[in-house]
């Protein structure tokens, strides 16, 4: 059941990377482009996801347990540091030379262009380099 | 604009509904980074959100190709830069724009404020500099 839900939640999230228009590098790369064309649709992408979370999370966290699950899973740590700022700051970097982040680099995969799948093999190469040398 | 409003809105309503049901936080690199440790059944969840992922898009594109008509204007040598910085980079920093900002914003997180803001600035820089070469 878990696993059917969370199949159904990434579909979900899939379509509104879509319709948003978070899968187009061009309009991420508009957005960040504030001293050019600026693009202001992030905002408003944002805005609807971080904004409906604001009021539905209050909700569901006054819960005791989550529907199909013992425990919630929250992250603990509370401090801000080096590692916090400078992963910011290079995947910002990255960010800003593709125009997707992860989430519209696996929504952007079926289209089977190149650069998308280059991005998404390289991503994950970063991920795995980072899990092999932080110890 | 009312594209982006309702897009966000659906972002956010399966980020909730993931919290509401089996207790987790939609961020997708943390999600990408539990797959690592192999097949288990402890993690399908993960398998199965980013099989979602994958899909959500293919589907929306049968009936909406409106949104899929657009080119990638980074050359690859770039785009792989781009996703190697991408993945380190929010490993070391415990999230990227979904964990941070579509999760941790609402939780009134303070790193994630910080890191939202963070790496929306070094974007913005990058796009800067990018657009002087």
């Amino acid at each position: 059941m878990s696993n059917l839900v969370a199949l159904f939640l990434g579909l979900i999230f899939s379509v509104g990377l879509s319709v948003s228009g978070m899968v187009n590098p061009n309009k991420v790369i508009g957005f960040l482009d504030l001293f050019g064309n600026w693009d202001p649709d992030l905002i408003f992408v944002m805005g609807g996801a971080a904004g409906l979370n604001l009021i539905l999370f209050r909700f569901i966290l006054k819960r005791n347990n989550p529907l199909l699950g013992s425990s919630f899973h929250l992250p603990t740590a509370s401090q801000v540091d080096k590692k916090l700022i400078l992963g910011a700051i290079l995947f910002g970097v990255g960010w800003g030379i593709g125009g997707i982040c992860p989430g519209p680099g696996l929504a952007n995969l079926f289209t089977l262009k190149a650069e998308p799948i280059v991005f998404v093999i390289f991503m994950v190469l970063g991920m795995l380099t980072f899990k092999f040398t932080s110890k | 604009m009312i594209n982006a409003l309702i897009g966000g809105a659906i972002i956010g309503l399966a980020a909730s509904l993931l919290l509401l049901t089996l207790g987790r936080i939609f961020g997708i690199t943390g999600i990408m980074s539990g797959m690592f440790s192999g097949f288990k059944k402890s993690n399908m969840w993960q398998y199965m959100i980013v099989v979602g992922l994958i899909l959500g898009s293919a589907i929306t594109s049968i009936f909406m190709p409106q949104f899929f008509q657009y080119e990638f204007k980074t050359s690859l040598p770039l785009m792989a830069l781009a996703g190697f910085l991408v993945g380190y980079g929010t490993r070391l920093g415990s999230g990227c724009t979904s964990g941070h900002g579509v999760c941790g914003l609402p939780r009134l997180s303070i790193r994630s404020v910080v890191a939202t803001m963070t790496f929306m600035i070094s974007g913005i820089v990058t796009v800067f500099i990018m657009g002087r070469f």
